[in-house]
């Protein structure tokens, strides 16, 4: 029986379908121990009271009714961007241009206003430029869309591209329209007639945004689920072959698919510009558009789950600024904390999926 | 005499489970040397995943592995190829860009000598009469030439446990007694072959002794000679079943397909079918016979809309006498002018389901376009699903597990389920039982024969012979994608067909070819 000896100290194995309140669990636990392991750390490398860490990263992002509001936009804009790419995405698509279409439809919004702010009344400036910067995104989406259908190019490589070129574009418009001359940046545009900046709803700033996800969340689920378009992306995705096989045109699919992601995009580029900033910069999408890949994995192209997702990420981000003020620590330390978290989080799909046989449980069950 | 020898390998009490799926249940299995074993079971009795555990590529959950006596612990295929065990698998793991010798030395320890290893490599083909070029690349061979390859990569790493799974699903007549042949000679120098097949004549003609699972459990194992086909299945099955496949004559057929001059270009520009006509008739099975990549895909595909031709006509024929033309048009036209076709395409999970997706919303495939609103109704799909399932014997926990969680024989059993279920005209099947256990395999002829005295025209692609010549009327051969001819399968035998898939005509013989 010395041989046993070479049996592997644990061996894995496929689990069977976890219920749900179990794999809900497992998601807990790793959260916490997550928590747990960026205490120890806090502790030791900055001997600061991990408790009071945790507190200021709750006070960031919900300390103060303002805060609060702020939290929840941040995370509408990332929801919305997230909820963008997942049609593309449940189709195989790989869009990584979020932040292109994004900016393009940013950009798009900024040149409604400025170039039409004095010519045109306020409510026809904003029409044109829901309508702009609708299609710029839909247009991002287009053209990498319309080369894979055509030549099945790699579409990681053209949105990814893409983004370059919005940034580039971005950057050029700036150097036109600086305000002042010389100073290399937009400015707040139309700051004292506020014209093309999007309305206020029930008189909160923030509400607009929050409302826009909403619906766009809701909206996306019943597309993804209960639509003829939302299967046909769904076969597309699996099998392209089975696709062909019933007549679905994957060409045309991908193209619509894709126009839809880059108008979702185009609009969060409106909001971010006419309702957030009422300026552009180039990097006014902040990564999101890369982080919304993260948040559309992370919930497995579920909107619903989407929803926390894109909470955790900017609840983490927003309590991570606070820490960096109140302690004197670095941004980036919260970028380690984020990192800790996400990385249980990812990480614990897999003991969603298998689970770890000891050797000694094995044995016992022999004897 | 069995009974002197002592077992080469042993396994005693072997359990693996997957989630709540039991694959083997406390199996004991003993292989001896010097011996073919065949290993005999249905879809999903666990042939496989024993043999991956023997070939060290799942862990045993419990259980004890006994080789030559001594327990041992095999964790990796590089452990149980150290014991000399090699397992040759349904699907190859060879790398196309290179050479024969390259693939079989690759992953080895030591210095690289391509020049000694082609020759170890030649003495050990001499020695077993294999046909190997070791500077042929993999990409240029035919697949008997890369299943070569395969078994001369175990035996150089110097198995003499050998398995193989379903060694014959893609071989010709020709190849697979080539193969046996080989086997034969690999056993009388002593080694121990496990074949795991469903094609019970290979059992008998091949074969020293059978071992039997079911559900994942250890039945028994018999001498070959002591047993037939009807006692081997009904120990597969667990109870009796009758096999015969029965062929009832066509009722009034008329012509229902007609291809004329048909001609294919794949993207690459190769020829796959060149100037092939034919009729196929209401009420009637044509089988097509020809050695796998003839032709055959290209012609169900250019059928169903699914293929871009070159040349020629296909026209479908209504009952009323008007004819429609298929080419240039998809699938979603063909249907759209109201020609009821139905296809179980070979890649069943690749082409004609979606693995991902539940049994319901792959029965909505065909038919989710229905209704005026932009949304899908799955009140219909799920009905048809249940049906399915219950008229069939689907096994499995319910309609909304996905379909890649079945197993093969269930898979099949969903998609000609499917297919048939919007009433055809016409139908087509390429490998309709590729892989599939005997059991399953009947279950899917009963079907196709109910089509046919429905009055559908069946084209039924097929690589078993003795399936063929018994469940079709008439068969057309492909031999390099030209027609080789069309005759009654009433009145031919197997030499015959087997002949005009080497040689167009088929009147020269295999011989004079080498």
């Amino acid at each position: 029986m010395n041989q046993k000896s070479k049996e592997p100290f644990f061996h894995i194995v496929k689990r069977d379908v976890l219920p749900w309140h179990k794999s809900l669990g497992i998601r807990a636990a790793a959260i916490v121990l997550a928590l747990i392991l960026c205490a120890i750390v806090t502790t030791i490398t900055t001997g600061i009271n991990p408790i009071q860490v945790y507190e200021s990263i709750i006070t960031g992002a919900f300390g103060t009714v303002r805060k609060t509001w702020v939290t929840l936009q941040n995370i509408s804009i990332l929801l919305l961007i997230s909820l963008a790419l997942t049609p593309a995405f449940k189709m195989k698509f790989w869009n990584i241009g979020g932040e292109g279409q994004v900016l393009m439809g940013g950009l798009a919004a900024a040149s409604c206003m400025i170039c039409l702010g004095d010519k045109l009344p306020n409510v026809l400036v904003i029409i044109c430029m829901v309508i702009a910067s609708v299609a710029a995104g839909a247009l991002w989406g287009f053209i990498p869309a319309f080369f894979k259908a055509k030549w099945k190019t790699n579409e990681t490589l053209s949105t990814l591209m893409m983004n370059y070129i919005a940034t580039q574009l971005v950057a050029f418009f700036t150097i036109v329209w600086e305000v002042p001359k010389g100073s290399g940046k937009i400015g707040i545009i139309n700051q004292n007639s506020n014209v093309g900046w999007l309305p206020q709803v029930f008189g909160s700033k923030y509400l607009l945004s929050i409302l826009v996800a909403v619906v766009i969340t809701a909206f996306m689920y019943i597309y993804l689920n209960y639509s003829k378009h939302g299967y046909e992306i769904s076969v597309v995705g699996e099998s392209e072959n089975t696709a062909k096989y019933v007549g679905i045109k994957v060409g045309k699919v991908i193209i619509r698919t894709m126009v839809l992601s880059g108008a979702i995009c185009g609009l969060v580029g409106l909001l971010l510009v006419g309702g957030i900033n009422h300026t552009i910069t180039t990097t006014i999408a902040g990564g999101q558009g890369f982080t919304a890949v993260l948040v559309s994995w992370m919930s497995k192209f579920n909107p619903l789950t989407m929803v926390f997702s894109s909470f955790l990420i900017i609840f983490m981000n927003r309590g991570a600024s606070e820490i960096s003020t109140n302690f004197g620590l670095n941004q980036s330390y919260s970028d380690i904390l984020t990192g800790i978290i996400l990385f249980f989080i990812i990480g614990c799909e897999f003991f969603i999926s298998y689970r770890i046989q000891f050797r000694k449980k094995a044995e016992k069950e022999e004897q | 005499m069995m009974e002197s020898k002592t077992a080469t390998v042993s396994m005693k009490n072997v359990t693996k489970t997957f989630g709540s799926l039991i694959a083997n249940d406390k199996v004991n299995l003993d292989i001896y040397k010097g011996e073919i074993l065949a290993l005999l079971g249905e879809n999903g009795s666990g042939k496989t995943t024993l043999m991956n555990m023997l070939s060290g590529i799942y862990f045993p959950d419990e259980g004890q592995i006994f080789i030559n006596g001594k327990e041992e612990v095999i964790k990796s295929p590089k452990d149980a190829l150290m014991l000399g065990i090699g397992m040759v698998h349904q699907h190859f793991k060879l790398i196309d860009v290179l050479s024969a010798t390259e693939n079989i030395i690759l992953g080895l320890e030591g210095k690289l000598n391509i020049k000694e290893a082609s020759r170890k490599i030649d003495e050990i083909c001499k020695k077993y009469g294999f046909e190997v070029n070791p500077e042929q690349k993999i990409y240029d061979m035919s697949v008997s030439q890369k299943q070569t390859v395969e078994i001369v990569k175990v035996l150089y790493r110097g198995a003499d446990i050998l398995i193989l799974d379903e060694p014959t699903a893609v071989l010709t007549p020709y190849e697979t007694e080539r193969l046996f042949n080989v086997l034969r000679k690999m056993r009388d120098d002593g080694k121990a072959i496990v074949i795991i097949t469903h094609k019970m004549h290979e059992v008998e003609s091949l074969s020293d002794r059978v071992a039997v699972l079911r559900d994942g459990k250890y039945i028994g194992s018999m001498a070959t000679k002591d047993t037939n086909v009807t006692e081997m299945t009904n120990m597969m099955v667990g109870h009796a079943v009758t096999l015969n496949i029965e062929r009832p004559n066509p009722v009034n057929p008329k012509p229902r397909i007609e291809v004329q001059g048909l001609t294919v270009r794949s993207e690459e520009g190769i020829l796959k079918l060149q100037d092939v006509s034919f009729t196929a008739n209401s009420g009637e099975i044509l089988g097509i016979a020809g050695i796998s990549g003839c032709g055959q895909k290209e012609l169900l595909e250019a059928i169903a809309g699914l293929q871009v031709t070159e040349s020629g006509t296909i026209h479908y024929v209504d009952d009323d006498g008007t004819r429609e033309m298929l080419i240039g048009r998809d699938p979603l036209k063909i249907a759209e002018m109201g020609v009821s076709l139905s296809f179980v395409p070979e890649d069943r999970l690749g082409m004609g389901l979606v693995g991902n997706m539940d049994i319901a919303d792959n029965m909505m495939l065909r038919s989710f376009r229905r209704g005026r609103t932009p949304f899908t109704n799955r009140k219909p799909s799920k009905k048809l699903a249940a049906n399915v399932v219950e008229n069939l014997d689907v096994v499995t926990p319910g309609i909304t597990t996905p379909v890649r969680r079945l197993s093969g024989g269930n898979v099949q059993k969903v998609l000609v389920g499917r297919e048939i279920a919007s009433a055809p005209t016409v139908l087509l099947t390429a490998y309709a039982v590729r892989g599939l256990d005997i059991n399953s395999s009947y279950t899917i002829y009963d079907l196709i024969n109910e089509q046919k005295k429905k009055g559908v025209a069946v084209i039924f692609v097929g690589e078993d012979l003795d399936v063929l010549l018994e469940l079709s009327d008439r068969i057309l051969v492909l031999c390099g994608g030209q027609v080789s001819g069309i005759v009654d399968a009433r009145k031919t035998d197997k030499n015959q067909v087997g002949m005009m898939m080497t040689r167009i005509g088929g009147s020269e013989s295999h011989e004079s070819e080498k």
